[in-house]
Formats: C-alpha cells, structure tokens, sequence
C-alpha cells in the first residue's frame, strides 16, 4: 500500500519535472532577437534565424514534430549519408554487440584461469594494470593501422574497452568463492573441471554478471565516439554528420535515443544479473 | 576395543611465522578410534581441534606423522568421511534436495536423476525435512539448515563422519533436537564419529570416548574419557545417572584448570600412550600402547573421579 502509494507519488514529480524543464527549454528558446531587413535572397541564406529572429537552438515541439518523422521512417535509407536512426542505431548495437561478445568469451575464461591460480594472477597483474586505463580511443590509430579496416577497428576499440571490468571482476568473483563451499567440493571429490561449473561459476556469477553490466555501459559510451572517428554509419557517425549539417534538432534527437538505448542495454544486464543471485 | 578403525598415528602442524620461526599448533599427536565409536574432541580455541578434524577429513595434510582409515594410509579427501560443517555449507544457489542430489550425484557419477532424486529423498526425510524439499537455503532456519547438512554427510553412505561443532551457531532448543537426531541416527547406522565440541554436556550425550586437549600451541591430547554412561542412555535421565556428574566434573576440571597447567605437571606424559580415565573405576588404563600398559591411578590426583 504505502510501495504502490510512493511510486505514484514519484511518478507523479518525474511527470512533473519533465513538463518543467520542457516548459523552460520552450521559454529559453523563444523569439528574441530583433528582426532584421534584408532582401530575400539574402534571407533565404540566412534562415529563419536572422528573418523572424527565431532562436538557433530548436524548441521541444520542433524535436518533437522531427521525432515522430524519425519514428514513422526508422529504416529509410537515401544513401550514405541519409539513413534512417534505426538503420545507424542497428549499426551501433551490432558493433558493440560483436565486439562486447569477443569481450565475453575471452574475458570469463580468462579470468576463470587466473582467478583459480594465483601463480597466473600474479603474472598477469601488471599487464592489466598498465593496460586497463588505457582510453580505448587511443588504441584507434594503431587498430585502423594493423586491422586496415574502419568498421572492424571500431568492434575492436569496443572489444579493447569492455575487456577489462569483466576480467576483473571475474578474477575477483572466481578467487573469493568462500572456501567452505570449495571444502563441500573437496570433500566430495568433485574434479575440477565439474567443480569450476557446479560451484565457481555460480557462487561468482553475481559478480560476473556486475562486470558484464559495467562493461555494456562503457561499451555504449565509447562507440558513439569511435564511430565519429571511423565516420560511415552508426548512430556516433549521424550525431557528427548532423553537426556538420548544423541540425541541431537531429542531434538532440540522436542524443535522446542514445540514453534510451544505453538504458535499454543496462536494463537487461541487470535482469540477468538478478536471474544469477541467489540470497544467502 | 582393540580394533583400530582409525588410527592418527603421531602427527604434528606447524606454521611459518614470524623471522623464520615456526609455531606448532601440536605435534606428536597420537589417537585411535573403533568402527562404531562416537568420539568427542574437547579443548580450548587454538588448541588445533579443528585441524585435526581437519587432517581426518583430507582438507589439511599433517606436517609430520599420518592418519590410518581401515587399514590404509589417507591422502587427501575421500567420499568415505563426509564433513558436517559448523557454517552447515551448504549452495545458496541450489534448493534442499539439490543440495543433497550434489553429493548423492558426486559419489554415484551414472547413477540417472530419477534415481539420485528419490536416493536424496530418503535422506531428507530420515533427517525429517520432508516438505522443504524444495526451499532454498535462505528459505530455513539454522536447525533446519544443519539438518540439510547431516542429510548431506549421511547420504553419501560414509564410513565416518567428522563434525566441527556442528551445532555451536544453534539455540538450545534445536541443539536439543539434533543431537537426539544425530545419536539416533549413528546409532541406528552404526557410524563412526568424530566431533568437536565445546560443549560439556553435549559430549556426555553422545560420546562413546572423549579426547580432552591442552591449550595450544603445543597442545597434547592429555586424557582419554571413556564414557560410563550406558550406551542406551536418554536426554532427560542422563543426570540421574550416578556417574553422571563425577564425569561432569573431571571435564569441567580439566578445561578450568588443568588444561593450562598440563604439560607442566605431567612432565612425563607419553602422547603415544595416552592415559584412559575409567570414571568410577579403580585403576587407569593407557591407550594406544595396549591393554599391557597398565599404569596404578593415584586416587585424588584428579577431583570428582570417584564419585
């Protein structure tokens, strides 16, 4: 009763808040500049801007009313720089997709190795030090140098830039499986391999999956700029295109989708994070 | 009893401590058990119970000295001694049954999941948790939670079973409860026990012979209780028993005073030949060495013994 009650409550403050800061950002971009004459030829250069005074910034309605024409048309395509935002977003979440499985499959066993061996873990300790905090962006030029080609240096820039939360937090999770359950184990005579599977992996997935979830967001951040680097397709390529293009409007827009989808992504690392943890 | 189901024959732990020196927990430790014994260990913390437990069981390996199981040197764990936990150990993320099914499926790898299931099952049952087959084990209380470790230990048919007090965390109620469990089941599968315990009465309950240790590091196994209690003995007559608190008292006094003062007093305390305490018996036997060794008792030397 009092749950639901809040949850209302709170509902109601974010309806509130939102049509806030839309009223504000519709103010603030109002007509304000003085009108200037001038023949109309030279107005037709110059925009509404400096004819009616109108502001360069695009009030809400104006996203708004481009937004719906974005979303009856999500995958049109007239071309190479003429795409629908469903087309650029797939490009998007393809790229990071591919490279964030990469990620998966060598950061897990990987970890799972050095995590259960403390000889690997103390070897390997100083690389991943040294690499991790490596912007993954700087890997760019050395990518697109060996690989020779943009799109694939791009799924490896994403590969590069989720490795790391998830080796580390597989390495964590795998070495502090409590050792009362590794006894169990033991004392069983469980192997090995039966017993990484039957007691590792599920007592560090929770942390696992935490890596995972951490890895997507970065993964998320990071291709909206190696794409305005690698330029093409993809949603990073439509925002640096619309800049070019001076619509303002597209890139608000293109923004407002990008949070979406990073949510969208983290949402469900944490269904599954939820699906792996168990209560104590 | 002659036979030696079990045989601890002189082992010792040691640790690397600080500059190069080492600490011994204990050393020259010499102890034996017959098949069907329920023993008790009893000792202060540190006096290295739990890693003698622990060395039984596999999960530790002795310094110095081995440990003999029906006739074979042990190394390393075996399905054969089954531990019950004091932190009962058990999967979170696997339900009452899948608990148990684990070990039932670790010991007998082809056996199919209709078979391991309904194997699991009794076991749950014996233990009497039938009903919660399927609750996890954040879904139990304490009791009910050790009870899914003993069904655990049991179901894998061992030869002995080791317990690290299993039922410290416990209130006195369900303590009650599971040692009336435990007794009735060891007694009914004749199982070989070994369990460590702080509790004084819990160890008159259910043990056959109790081990007193001195006070580590350096600890000895000082005494060997036999237990005069008759073996069909009940929790609510057990202090009627005219025995009952001359041993009470032998332990209460070991652990109060002469634990500490031990290996000072007795300087030629032979740990291979361990001195067996008959409570309300003339004369004192010594263990391990054979029934040969009988060594004259000095009546007084030890307050409440003859009662």
């Amino acid at each position: 009763m009092t749950t639901s009650s809040l949850r209302l409550r709170a509902g109601l403050v974010s309806i509130v808040l939102l049509a806030a800061f839309l009223g504000i950002w519709h103010l603030a971009v109002r007509s304000t500049a003085p009108v200037a004459t001038m023949s109309p030829e030279y107005a037709k250069l110059m925009g509404l801007t400096a004819t009616q005074g109108k502001s360069a910034m695009p009030g809400p309605f104006d996203v708004g009313v481009k937004l719906w024409e974005h979303l009856k048309r999500p995958f049109y395509d007239n071309g190479p720089n003429d795409k629908g935002l469903g087309i650029q977003l797939g490009y998007s979440i393809a790229r990071v997709g591919a490279g964030y499985l990469l990620a998966v499959l060598v950061a897990i066993p990987l970890g799972f190795l050095i995590g259960m061996s403390p000889l690997l873990s103390q070897a390997l300790d100083p690389f991943i030090q040294v690499l991790k905090p490596i912007s993954p962006l700087a890997w760019m030029p050395l990518a697109l140098y060996t690989i020779k080609d943009s799109s694939i240096s791009a799924i490896f820039v994403i590969f590069i830039c989720s490795i790391w939360p998830m080796l580390l937090n597989t390495v964590f999770g795998v070495a502090s499986v409590r050792k009362e359950w590794i006894n169990v184990a033991r004392t069983l005579e469980v192997g090995t391999i039966r017993r990484a599977f039957t007691v590792i992996l599920p007592a560090a997935a929770p942390t696992i999956l935490t890596g995972m979830r951490i890895s997507i967001g970065i993964a998320w951040l990071v291709i909206v700029a190696a794409e305005m680097l690698v330029g093409g397709t993809g949603i990073g390529y439509f925002v640096w295109n619309e800049w070019n293009n001076l619509s303002i409007t597209n890139v608000i827009i293109a923004i407002l989708l990008i949070g979406i989808v990073g949510m969208l992504l983290d949402q469900i690392l944490a269904r599954f994070t939820r699906m792996v943890t168990f209560p104590e | 009893m002659t036979e030696k189901f079990i045989s601890i024959e002189g082992i010792a732990k040691r640790y690397p401590g600080a500059g190069g020196a080492t600490t011994t927990v204990f050393e020259n430790l010499w102890l034996s058990m017959a098949r069907g014994e329920f023993c008790c260990v009893i000792g202060h913390s540190g006096c290295g119970k739990t890693t003698v437990l622990n060395i039984l069981a596999g999960l530790d390996a002795p310094s110095e000295g081995a440990v003999i199981v029906d006739g074979q040197a042990i190394s390393g764990t075996s399905l054969d001694r089954a531990v019950i936990f004091q932190s009962h150990a058990l999967l979170p993320w696997r339900t009452v049954l899948g608990n148990v099914a684990y070990a039932v499926s670790s010991k007998w790898r082809r056996w199919d999941r209709a078979k391991v299931k309904a194997h699991a099952q009794t076991f749950i049952d014996l233990v009497g948790l039938t009903g919660s087959e399927h609750k996890r084990p954040s879904e139990l209380s304490g009791g009910m939670k050790q009870r899914v470790g003993i069904a655990r230990a049991l179901s894998i048919t061992p030869k002995m079973m080791l317990m690290d007090e299993p039922f410290s965390a416990l209130d006195a109620l369900t303590r009650g409860t599971l040692q009336d469990e435990v007794r009735r089941i060891c007694l009914e599968t004749g199982q070989t026990a070994f369990m460590i315990t702080h509790d004084v009465d819990e160890a008159i309950y259910l043990a056959d012979k109790i081990f007193l240790m001195t006070n580590g590091p350096g600890a000895v196994l000082a005494e060997v209780v036999e237990n005069p209690l008759p073996r069909d003995r009940g929790r609510t007559d057990l202090h009627r028993h005219p025995l009952y608190y001359a041993l009470r008292n032998h332990i209460i006094d070991f652990l109060v005073m002469r634990s500490k003062t031990f290996a000072a007093e007795t300087p030629g305390h032979d740990p291979r030949n361990v001195p067996v305490v008959h409570i309300g018996k003339p004369g004192l036997t010594v263990a391990s060495g054979g029934d040969d060794q009988r060594q004259a008792w000095i009546p007084g030397s030890s307050p409440g013994l003859t009662a």
